[in-house]
């Protein structure tokens, strides 16, 4: 095992990480988005929309996401009315069916901290914003939001690194992700770890790079939090 | 303001928790100036009262009526009351400055910010001036260096005197005080008490819900007793805390000073 073979392969398997990073950020954005609806839901009062949402939650964080990965790109694929719909032009493309089910999956997640955080959010400050006279969405932008995703930070930045890793499963519908790189390698010369390995490590600074990036806003966003300054 | 026009009118409250009546229609008139103290044990419903004046609780009957203009109710499908028009509500919201017992001031703003914030993005005045004018009421109430503090960082005291001055930041007409000084060690109450009697000497339109006997003797224009959700007695310091008629009223004041 030569550093000439270890320098290939990691400059192989960095090559595949723009496609990991870019099905974990669409999925995340795109998951954020429908976790915002289904928080609405959640939290709208209206008896079928909260247990639309509620179910919608128990789904996807109950069941696998390699289920659902295989649902949407091998499932779908097998009835005909899906191959004869308008649907279909995106849903044959691997990459747009790896990103839908992470986002769906990542929604349920996010919805679940997006409604932890806003039930954090101190009823007497919401009045304190109802009695100066502001209207339902100025409170929400000046108030609930802002002190709700002080909230939601942490358990977000963990919702992120875990979204980094079940990337990794994408290597099951066809995509040159970091790991299927890794396993094409491993298979090609017979060595089993280091590949392994070196896509670990990649996993690992990126997810550095993300937790520490979580913590710097965190920090930027709560001086509140912090001991009063002396 | 005419002086025909008071500050502040409430005619025939009335709400209901459930079976539970707690406000059984009661009338207030506040002029221009008035300092009234409202006094009442436990869950005789003087902070309902007070909430119901600025719609934080909805009342089920009754008029409010703020410096002339009334505020427009509607009956909701099973006969209770709700606002007509949310926007006069807001509006009228912003001329009544509220300060609660546990401060509320908004934990992820600065002092200062606590300040301008409502000014700024309810009443549209301009940035700078809310400035200036934040500092100064901040000046006012002593705590002028802690402008860019946030609120875990004071004292309760410090907590509920930036809020008092987050409420006059809106140049209120009438100010509702909801128990400001029962959260407070006793220690730090007297500074609270200090700052509002200032106001009072200058002639702001102050409801009080308070156990401050202190306060509602020396300072207030008309004291309201508040029993069993209706008004028990009512006047001027002197005619209560001289000798009520009031057999619930004597009772209260002697178990209120221990």
């Amino acid at each position: 095992m030569d550093i000439d073979f270890i320098t290939k392969t990691f400059i192989r398997l960095l090559g595949a990480l723009p496609l990991t990073l870019s099905v974990w950020f669409l999925s995340v954005v795109l998951g954020a988005l429908v976790a915002a609806g289904v928080t609405w839901m959640r939290v709208s009062g209206v008896r079928p929309l909260e247990l639309f949402a509620r179910a919608y939650v128990m789904v996807f964080r109950g069941t696998p996401l390699l289920i659902q990965l295989f649902i949407v790109y091998y499932g779908l694929a097998s009835l005909p009315a899906v191959r004869a719909s308008v649907f279909w032009p995106f849903l044959r493309d691997a990459f747009n069916c790896a990103v839908l089910s992470l986002a769906l999956c990542t929604a349920g997640y996010q919805a679940e901290i997006f409604r932890g955080a806003l039930l954090a959010v101190p009823p007497g400050q919401v009045e304190a914003a109802r009695a100066c006279g502001m209207s339902g969405l100025l409170m929400f932008r000046r108030v609930i939001f802002p002190i709700a995703l002080r909230h939601a930070l942490p358990p977000y930045s963990t919702e992120m690194i875990s979204m980094i890793k079940a990337t990794a499963l994408v290597s099951l519908v066809t995509l040159w992700d970091v790991m299927s790189v890794a396993l094409k390698i491993r298979n090609d010369t017979l060595i089993t770890y280091l590949p392994l390995i070196l896509a670990g490590a990649i996993y690992f600074v990126v997810n550095y790079v993300i937790g520490v990036a979580f913590l710097a806003l965190e920090r930027r966003l709560s001086p509140h939090l912090r001991p009063r300054p002396s | 303001m005419s002086a025909e026009t008071p500050a502040l009118t409430v005619a025939g409250m009335r709400k209901r928790f459930g079976a539970l009546e707690v406000l059984k229609g009661i009338s207030l008139t506040a002029n221009d100036g008035d300092v009234i103290s409202i006094l009442g044990s436990s869950g005789s419903g003087k902070s309902t009262f007070l909430r119901c004046i600025n719609l934080l609780e909805t009342p089920d009957e009754g008029v409010v009526t703020v410096a002339g203009e009334t505020i427009k109710m509607r009956s909701r499908r099973g006969g209770r009351s709700e606002p007509a028009d949310r926007r006069q509500v807001d509006r009228i919201r912003s001329e009544l400055g509220m300060v609660f017992q546990s401060f509320n001031l908004w934990s992820h703003l600065t002092v200062l910010e606590n300040l301008i914030e409502a000014p700024v993005h309810v009443q549209k005045r301009p940035r700078a001036e809310c400035v200036d004018e934040a500092r100064a009421l901040l000046a006012k109430v002593g705590i002028a260096d802690k402008w860019s503090a946030y609120p875990a960082h004071l004292s309760g005291g410090q907590q509920q005197r930036a809020a008092i001055a987050r409420a006059l930041a809106m140049r209120p007409k009438v100010m509702l005080f909801d128990e400001p000084t029962s959260a407070l060690d006793p220690e730090l109450v007297g500074e609270v008490l200090r700052v509002m009697r200032a106001l009072a000497e200058e002639g702001r339109t102050m409801l009080v819900v308070t156990h401050e006997m202190g306060f509602a003797r020396d300072v207030s224009t008309r004291v309201m007793f508040l029993d069993q959700g209706l008004v028990e007695a009512e006047g001027s310091p002197d005619e209560l805390f001289g000798g009520s008629t009031s057999e619930r009223f004597r009772q209260f004041i002697s178990k209120e000073r221990g």
